[in-house]
């Protein structure tokens, strides 16, 4: 998009949106929309109390646990049924049924088994995210190019050196791809799980702010969150930039 | 006993009629000068090869004979009109079939006539006609998909047949497609040019092929784009398909093009 | 071939009814009934029509809220592939809500609109919509070049060349991208349900669970990932029909 023949950064339209923000909030248009630079203010203030950090450490916790979990599990159910044609087919159907089946509705089911606490968090965290995993893992196993695998062999390597040398590279730009997914589904995951179970994190945070009609800290504690959320996903993007160079010969 | 005359010429523009004018074409893409200055002629109901190496525009020349590219300057007429865009009397043949993959070969060699407002029942018996004659019967209802490079370029020839258009321009259009088909294509080709009254505007990077079928062809080069010479092929193709590529006029144009060229292979 | 992949289905679907049939006797916990125990309160809550009565409350801003992200989702998204202007503008906000987690939201909507309908179709809503504005507008700008050229070529308007091309080349992209955005819309409408007000299906589950019925609350579970698969495969069928060429993909060499 260009201005006056100068090529506008991509997200720079957020700096007119942040703006349309803050007139809003100073019309005082309405209650629940408070002015951006009160809510960056508040903002300010809420990172250094106790109740945000800790909001942010179970987060964190529930979060890295649950994604770690996915990642391990996800990566290796993908392996599996991108190599075997047999647990391929007895598994796929349910991979397809869960990734695009409402989770939020086993929420409850996890909360009877595994209690109200960060144990069912976690899972529900690792629950949003592995089934994209599995599908993109499963995908880049797949599509190893046939050359590839002939050639490992025709050279005499081994099923290990392979792997390591070849087959987990060839693999890679996609199975990142579906980590990058998986992460950003942890992320709703642990919300949700947060707000359904709502006794720890942020969930307990927004329940207390909402509760007390304390607008600016609500946004602020959003804005933080999305901002994690997103800043992650372009992290993740950025690894996947790094080896996609190669990605689109393979 | 070969006729290679240089360009500026204008014998031969005068002993036939000329379909498509080309007039001091220039095209700049920000500071890259793609064509520059550029001025040819195109002879009616006959083939002009545009050939040079990659670089040299005569892609770019092509699409603003059809319309899809403004020049920066100059002017290009056809039939003595003035081109402002796509029009009636031209029609396309993509490098790469440019088929929709969602609609079947019928759909496909209709579309043109269907962008002209024909109604459905008239198109498809149109359709239908070319698709015979490019000999694709029996596939009218499969997918593109299903079809073969060859093939599915066959549809493409069709679908710029059946607007029955002045003037058909074609760009690389058997550089997709493997060498026997090719050489099917090339053959096919000169009875096409052969039994329609039209004029054919032919772009390729393939000596053999510009040789091949062509009756007169425009050796472009690059940096800046120019015209180089104008080869008129004397009548050998009159010898029947398969004598062409061993008589020695045919060789001896290759050759000398060839060395022209070499020195401007990257 | 066909048999085989059905066969297997079949088998694994088997196999998970057994386990779980195994696991709630075991049991694996007090809270776990058996396969049997679940499919009984299934049956029974159907049989006396209470199944029914909370699908009616919860599929109405699931349904309305779907209609509506797909018909301006796909609208918007459209707008966004083709016009650089408001891809400038608007791609960031759905870009920066395709990553947060919505959810996030629920409390600050329900404050806002109360605890009826209109806040459940909103957070079906926001939760469907920027997926499938992202998914148009990304399939839109990457029409491949030649298409659209072809189509000037042959003198399509500029809306022949939106209808006749652009749509239905992004259109396999299109789709996937309303199945991410009917899935997050269902998980928006539960956990509307679970959180903002007792109602329909929601309701079923959070009361089976206060009381212990858990056969009943399984069930409930059971059912909606039935339906939301049901759901998807309707989409797959519908998109069959409009697009019956979209099976194999696209010709380039």
């Amino acid at each position: 998009m260009y201005l006056f023949g100068y090529r506008l950064p991509g997200m720079s339209s957020l700096i007119l949106w942040g703006a349309l923000w803050e007139l809003i909030g100073q019309a005082k248009i309405t209650f629940f929309i408070p002015p951006l630079s009160k809510v960056l203010s508040t903002l300010y203030e809420v990172l250094g109390t106790s109740a945000f950090q800790n909001a942010l450490k179970e987060t964190a916790y529930a979060f890295c646990f649950g994604v770690f979990y996915a990642v391990v599990i996800g990566i290796t159910v993908g392996i599996l049924m991108g190599k075997n044609r047999l647990i391929d087919e007895l598994l796929l159907p349910w991979v397809n049924v869960f990734l695009s089946a409402p989770l939020t509705a086993l929420v409850p089911v996890l909360m009877v088994l595994f209690g109200f606490g960060m144990k069912s968090i976690i899972i529900t965290t690792s629950l949003f995210a592995v089934w994209i995993i599995i599908l993109n893992t499963r995908a880049g196993v797949k599509q190893i190019n046939r050359s590839l695998v002939e050639m490992a062999t025709s050279f005499g390597a081994t099923p290990l050196k392979a792997f390591v040398k070849i087959y987990f590279w060839a693999a890679l730009p996609e199975i990142l791809g579906g980590v990058r997914i998986g992460i950003i589904r942890a992320v709703k995951g642990v919300i949700i799980g947060q707000l359904l179970i709502s006794i720890v994190g942020f969930g307990a945070l927004f329940e207390l702010y909402s509760a007390n009609f304390l607008m600016s800290h609500f946004w602020a504690v959003l804005i933080v969150l999305f901002a994690l959320a997103f800043s992650i996903s372009e992290f993740l993007a950025y690894l996947e930039r790094r080896v996609s160079y190669y990605a689109t010969k393979r | 006993m070969s006729q290679i005359k240089n360009s500026d010429e204008d014998v031969q523009n005068m002993e036939k009629p000329i379909a498509v004018s080309v007039q001091n074409i220039s095209k700049n893409y920000e500071d890259v000068e793609a064509l520059k200055n550029m001025s040819l002629n195109f002879p009616k109901g006959e083939l002009t090869s545009l050939l040079g190496p990659s670089g040299c525009g005569k892609t770019t020349l092509l699409k603003i004979i059809a319309g899809l590219l403004e020049p920066s300057s100059g002017s290009v007429s056809v039939n003595g009109r003035q081109v402002t865009g796509p029009g009636a009397d031209r029609a396309f043949v993509f490098q790469d079939f440019a088929l929709m993959p969602w609609a079947s070969v019928l759909q496909n060699v209709s579309f043109g006539l269907e962008m002209r407002g024909m109604n459905k029942n008239e198109r498809e018996s149109i359709a239908q006609n070319y698709i015979e004659e490019v000999g694709l019967q029996g596939f009218e209802n499969s997918f593109p998909h299903e079809l073969s490079g060859g093939m599915r370029q066959r549809v493409g020839l069709a679908r710029a047949l059946a607007v029955d258009a002045d003037v058909l321009l074609m760009d690389e259009p058997f550089s997709a497609v493997d060498e026997q088909t090719r050489r099917k294509f090339q053959e096919d080709l000169l009875q096409l040019v052969a039994n329609k009254n039209k004029t054919f505007i032919f772009v390729t990077h393939s000596i053999e092929e510009a040789v091949y079928v062509s009756d007169q062809i425009a050796i472009l080069l690059p940096r800046p784009s120019r015209v180089s010479e104008i080869i008129r092929p004397s009548n050998f193709r009159a010898k029947g398909v398969d004598a062409i590529r061993r008589d020695p006029e045919y060789l001896d144009i290759v050759d000398n093009i060839w060395n022209s060229l070499r020195s401007y292979v990257e | 071939m066909q048999n085989r992949a059905l066969i297997l289905k079949l088998f694994s679907a088997f196999a998970l009814c057994l386990t779980w049939e195994i696991a709630g006797r075991v049991p694996v916990s007090y809270a776990f009934p058996t396969f049997f125990e679940s499919m009984s309160a299934l049956a029974e809550m159907t049989a006396d029509g209470r199944l029914f009565d909370a699908y009616a409350e919860t599929l109405r801003p699931l349904i309305i809220g779907i209609s509506i992200s797909a018909f301006v989702g796909v609208i918007v998204g459209l707008w966004v592939g083709l016009s650089p202007l408001f891809d400038w503008l608007f791609s960031p906000i759905f870009i920066v809500m395709q990553a947060a987690p919505l959810a996030a939201l629920i409390p600050l909507l329900v404050l806002a609109y109360g605890i009826g309908l209109t806040s459940k179709v909103i957070v079906v809503c926001i939760m469907a919509m920027p997926v499938i504005v992202l998914s148009t507008s990304g399939a839109v700008k990457n029409t491949p070049e030649s298409l659209k050229e072809m189509g000037e070529s042959f003198l399509a308007s500029r809306l022949s060349v939106i209808s006749r091309i652009i749509l239905p080349a992004a259109s396999p992209v299109i789709f996937a991208g309303l199945r991410l955005g009917v899935s997050a819309g269902f998980i928006g409408a539960i956990l509307a349900e679970l959180k903002i007000t007792p109602t329909g299906v929601g309701d079923i589950i959070t009361y089976s669970r206060s009381i212990a019925d858990y056969p009943s609350m399984y069930a409930a579970i059971f059912s909606i990932i039935v339906l939301s698969v049901l759901f998807l495969n309707l989409l797959d069928k519908v998109e069959i029909i409009l697009f019956k060429g979209n099976q194999r993909g696209y010709v380039s060499d």
